[in-house]
């Protein structure tokens, strides 16, 4: 399964969206949405509820069918042919959990399986170790901690050491101390991987830290689109989290 | 633009696909389920608990019968094979269904749907956790009905494959369209799941010959697998007779039944996507 290596900076863009639409009925959660991005960067999909990142996602995923538009993820058509990327991308999630019976060796043993990791013992000691989840192997997931099951999640991520990693709000329901944590995990794991990683956030200041672009949505459509610094500095603002208020409360980005 | 993407090494991978990759996922799946299993003695319990009340009361009437009529005195273990029989149905459709169930309360349909495992793969992982749950079930539960009853359902012989394979089939397709309903519709459709199987058991005769339904109503009972299997039980009981044929109609019919029941559980799933219930499922 070994390919060959190739830079971030030279190989094709792992995800490429083109004006994507998702219509529920009479409802369009995603209207005419087109973006591509660069191999080993961090963006950020933000809006406020009902602004269509989830349905973005999902589409990301191939969980939802687009009414139209394409998505391709690692080269491969979401709609028609997600099997040639799912291996190659996982996901976590706090409102996607994994299953509470089962202890966290467990469960860690039976995604190793799904996503086919060769030498899955090795794998799971490794990834155990990196985030300090050994000593709780035996437990059963629905015993653990917020903090902790975030990390065992993390850990569920990063079993296939994914190409591409998506976060829906990889820090909620965190303590301040395990959420920088979190983030400088997943900042050392998308350098030394040079992983893309999209991340949906209400964390304002994690987008900030972590993303080198940001991708407003608002009803269904881009609104923004830039690095963190270029968005605050248009709209002339202090903080990414002003930014964000201005453009879910309608309001206008300062003349240059 | 090329959107062809090279592999970036990374871990050591296996290969995604062909029979090993198949087999190597529906095992990790099956292993999910034996580890919910083993994890609550309760829940095992559970498996067993219905079958063997069912089965004792059914005994015990059978018992005080063959006492008062001469009917009931030939037919010893018709009520019993009977029981046992529908038990292997039902029991077979909600392992299938319940552990689907599973993946809906612990909210990991959206880990699975997101992994390699492929629907097919999905499926066969269901089968094989309902033969286990079966197993589990059913075991006991035949060897409490040879010590209580004298009733050895091993005494069918190769008969009692057949019914066994027919049956087990029937509660696949079952199982099938309400796992199907609960992917479309969500946790709202849970009720489907449990009660599927028995909108059948007044039509497959399990306690009485097919003469006794109404003229019309005979064509719909034929055209249910089960249907065979409970009157070739009485055949076999009452007259000592095995009807190959039937049982080789049965199992086509099963064949007919799992493959419309495979489409809809597919389409089922294709309305998911499309409406996005992957993602909101819940009541």
């Amino acid at each position: 399964m070994h390919g060959h290596e190739t830079s971030p900076a030279a190989a094709p863009p792992p995800i490429v969206v083109r004006a994507l639409r998702k219509d529920f009925g009479d409802v369009t959660a995603v209207d005419g949405v087109t973006f591509t991005l660069r191999a080993g960067s961090i963006t950020a999909l933000l809006g406020g509820n009902g602004a269509g990142k989830t349905t973005t996602i999902a589409m990301l995923m191939g969980l939802i069918v687009p009414t139209s538009g394409e998505v391709y993820v690692l080269g491969c058509d979401m709609a028609r042919d997600r099997y040639g990327a799912l291996h190659r991308m996982n996901f976590e999630s706090p409102y996607v959990d994994i299953p509470k019976r089962l202890t966290v060796a467990e469960n860690l043993e039976v995604f190793s399986r799904l996503y086919g990791v060769a030498d899955w013992r090795g794998r799971v000691a490794e990834v155990c170790e990196d985030l300090r989840i050994g000593e709780i192997l035996k437990r059963p997931y629905g015993q653990l901690s917020a903090g902790q099951r975030t990390r065992v999640s993390l850990a569920k991520a990063l079993l296939n050491e994914p190409e591409l990693l998506l976060l829906d709000e990889p820090t909620a329901s965190l303590d301040p101390d395990t959420a920088d944590w979190v983030r400088e995990k997943l900042e050392r794991y998308a350098s030394e991987r040079q992983a893309t990683i999209v991340l949906a956030s209400h964390n304002m200041a994690e987008v900030e830290r972590l993303s080198d672009r940001v991708i407003m949505l608002e009803r269904g459509r881009i609104v923004a689109d830039e690095t963190p610094k270029a968005l605050i500095e248009h709209f002339g603002r202090e903080t990414l989290e002003e930014v964000f208020l201005d453009i879910a409360r309608g309001g206008q980005r300062k003349e240059i | 633009m090329d959107l062809r993407h090279p592999v970036r090494p990374g871990p050591r991978m296996l290969p995604q696909t062909g029979p090993m990759a198949s087999s190597r996922r529906i095992y990790g799946l099956v292993k999910r389920y034996w580890y919910t299993i083993r994890s609550s003695w309760p829940r095992t319990a559970e498996l067993i608990y219905w079958p063997m009340l069912q089965m004792l009361m059914w005994g015990f009437l059978q018992a005080h019968l063959a006492k008062t009529t001469s009917l009931a005195g030939q037919a010893a273990g018709l009520f019993i094979g009977g029981v046992l029989l529908w038990d292997i149905l039902v029991r077979s459709q909600l392992g299938f269904s319940v552990a689907f169930l599973e993946e809906i309360w612990s909210r990991n349909l959206g880990h699975l749907m997101m992994s390699p495992l492929r629907p097919h793969e999905l499926i066969l992982a269901l089968m094989a956790v309902s033969l286990i749950k079966l197993s589990v079930a059913m075991v006991p539960v035949a060897l409490m009905a040879h010590a209580f009853f004298g009733f050895n359902v091993l005494s069918l012989g190769f008969a009692f494959a057949a019914f066994f394979a027919n049956l087990v089939l029937t509660s696949w397709s079952l199982g099938l369209v309400s796992t199907g309903a609960v992917l479309r519709w969500g946790l709202g459709a849970e009720s489907f799941a449990w009660l599927i199987v028995f909108l059948l058991l007044p039509v497959v005769c399990v306690y009485y010959p097919l003469s006794t339904l109404p003229g019309w109503l005979q064509p719909i009972a034929l055209a249910l697998p089960p249907t065979y299997v409970f009157e070739g039980l009485r055949a076999l009981v009452l007259k000592g007779q095995f009807s190959a044929p039937d049982m080789l109609w049965a199992l086509a019919l099963n064949v007919a039944w799992i493959s419309l029941a495979y489409l809809a559980f597919r389409w089922f799933l294709n309305e998911a996507r499309r409406t996005g219930a992957l993602i909101q499922m819940g009541e």
